[in-house]
């Protein structure tokens, strides 16, 4: 119960603050320039010839991809940025010593908090990429191979940050949790640019590091389960042949890998419900 | 004077305080060996205390005395790090606690993007207030700090003593039986002071138990029942203001005294000077003639001799100094 009422209470502020207008104004304006740049390739030219309905489908699905990539690093960086100051700056403003003086539960207090921010991101979510994968393939006719398992791993990515920074705005200051989130995730997705490097080069050791970002913040990996939903077969032919990058993946995630995200979540969670029951106010 | 351990029956209690057999009820405060320690800073060393229920508590100590940490202790805002104790009966901290304290933070922050009403509501529902009784609760809360004719601004706009009466209204909501109150006058002017003062009579007269944690002396004086003074985390003196004031005292105005005829006058009681005047603490009102001829005695020339009781002020610097 409790937790709804923080969680209410947070959807409340992101209304008031405007922050629910800006993303709905942001996202009109995406998906107007991107619907219009989307619109124009099927009148693209090569060699003085209009491109064939297979290079359509290639060049929508590159375009599509580096659209893609852009939206989840915003994604990430929104969500970075509302789950930093969510606990660390209700304890530095001292807000928060009003609302735990009612008998209202630490974990309630976290997970009002991390629903209240879910929630609104995950609508964000799934409105901009359904949205952005219509109007693809409305003017191009291209159209991921798994749009729902696409959008699933883009939003989930965005609730791995989202986790892992209000894990860590439970014990350490808002500013700080929020620059080590974006640090944090620029550097998973380094690391998966390193483990594709060594793929190409066929060094054990850099792709290992490329594995082991995957595990350790699973955003890059989710990336890349959101990229094979959304390539065409022939950029995973290509990954498959050790050309992989950010923008080509050579399979889709395992099961055993989907159930480590989900246990990577829980853990983080709860390791977040644990660290603030035990934190001054 | 008591130095205020008392015992209280808790053991055989109900987790609300509400003793089977005709026991008297819990104590709205109890605390015993309650320590508190951040890293190097003993923040409370050892300190114990009761407030009994329906009286309005003062307690007072110089800046970093404990006085926060231990509203923050009673409220599980933080932890003891050793030592025990009960808040109307229930367990320090504990939900059961927490349901019948109102609360006004030293550093009093609300939602800025919420109207004062707002705030309100989102503390019935935070105290679990039955929905029908809001309406009521929050108008007579907005009435009784002054802030109706704004409950639907932002608090954003509010001055800063405004935000300090938005606290105060929080704090009656639900009727509390305990209300803790820090520093509540700390940014209003002198009307709200005076707000706040029968605003605490109020508590009072309706059996409600305020701990009221305050520097400025001459409020506590006003509306305390008893208090506690607290200095490095240890209670130095509690009791009844009457007690703790009862020792009377005797200012003279005089010059040419030396430092040697000052100090034979200390068999009349605490000799001090104070800003041009000489106060002697602790003398019988039968030996101020005494006193007078004393000092002329002893060479000096008298002025003006006003007798009088002790203020909290200068028993407070007293206890501070001594200890």
């Amino acid at each position: 119960m409790a937790t709804w009422v923080i969680a209410s209470l947070t959807w409340r502020e992101l209304v008031r603050r405007k922050l629910v207008l800006a993303l709905l104004a942001l996202t009109a304006i995406v998906i107007g320039v991107t619907g219009w740049g989307f619109s124009r390739v099927r009148g693209l030219h090569l060699g003085g010839q209009l491109l064939t309905p297979g290079e359509v489908h290639i060049a929508a699905a590159q375009l599509l991809l580096l659209v893609m990539f852009m939206f989840s690093f915003v994604l990430a960086l929104t969500c970075a940025f509302l789950a930093a100051p969510a606990v660390a700056g209700e304890l530095e403003s001292g807000v928060a010593q009003g609302l735990l003086a009612r008998p209202l539960r630490r974990r309630e207090l976290v997970l009002g908090r991390w629903l209240g921010l879910s929630l609104p991101i995950s609508v964000y979510t799934v409105v901009s990429v359904t949205l952005e994968f219509g109007l693809v393939g409305w003017t191009t006719g291209f159209w991921p191979r798994q749009p729902v398992a696409a959008e699933a791993a883009l939003l989930v990515e965005g609730l791995v940050l989202l986790t892992f920074t209000l894990a860590l705005s439970t014990r350490i200051s808002a500013i700080t949790a929020g620059v080590i989130a974006v640090i944090a995730f620029g550097t998973m997705w380094l690391g998966g640019v390193a483990g594709a490097f060594g793929q190409v080069f066929h060094n054990a050791a850099i792709s290992n590091l490329g594995v082991i970002t995957h595990f350790l913040l699973p955003t890059d990996g989710l990336w890349h389960a959101a990229v094979y939903a959304m390539e065409p077969p022939a950029f995973a032919t290509e990954a498959v042949r050790g050309l992989g990058s950010s923008f080509a993946a050579a399979s889709g995630p395992t099961v055993g890998y989907l159930a480590w995200v989900a246990l990577w979540s829980l853990v983080v969670l709860g390791a977040a419900l644990l660290s603030f029951q035990s934190r001054e106010a | 004077m008591d130095e205020s351990v008392t015992a209280p029956e808790v053991a055989a209690q109900g987790p609300l305080g509400s003793p089977p057999g005709g026991l008297a009820p819990s104590p709205a405060i109890y605390v015993s060996q309650l320590t508190k320690r951040y890293q190097q800073t003993l923040a409370l060393a050892g300190l114990s205390m009761t407030v009994p229920r329906g009286e309005v508590f003062g307690f007072l100590g110089p800046n970093g005395a404990g006085k926060t940490t231990l509203v923050k202790l009673l409220l599980g805002l933080a932890q003891p790090t050793s030592g025990e104790g009960m808040v109307l009966g229930a367990p320090l901290g504990s939900l059961d606690a927490r349901r019948q304290v109102g609360y006004l933070p030293e550093l009093f922050r609300y939602q800025g993007w919420l109207t004062a009403r707002e705030v309100l509501a989102l503390h019935c529902r935070l105290a679990q207030m039955e929905r029908s009784t809001w309406a009521e609760a929050i108008s007579g809360a907005l009435a009784t700090v002054g802030l109706a004719g704004r409950a639907d601004d932002r608090v954003a706009g509010f001055s800063k003593g405004m935000q300090q009466r938005l606290g105060l209204g929080v704090a009656l909501l639900g009727s509390p039986q305990l209300v803790l109150l820090d520093e509540p006058t700390s940014a209003l002017d002198p009307v709200g002071r005076h707000d706040v003062r029968e605003i605490v009579r109020g508590l009072r007269e309706q059996g409600v138990a305020v701990f009221l944690n305050s520097h400025l002396l001459s409020e506590v004086e006003l509306v305390c029942d008893r208090v506690a003074v607290v200095d490095q985390g240890r209670v130095v003196a509690a009791g009844r203001l009457d007690e703790l004031l009862s020792r009377p005292q005797v200012r003279v105005r005089c010059t040419g005294l030396t430092a040697p005829a000052r100090a034979t006058l200390s068999s009349f009681g605490e000799v001090l000077e104070d800003e041009g005047w000489l106060r002697v603490t602790g003398i019988e009102v039968g030996r101020v003639p005494d006193l007078v001829a004393a000092i002329v005695a002893a060479g000096g020339r008298v002025y003006a001799v006003d007798p009088g009781q002790e203020t909290l002020e200068e028993r407070f610097l007293q206890l501070i100094e001594a200890a």
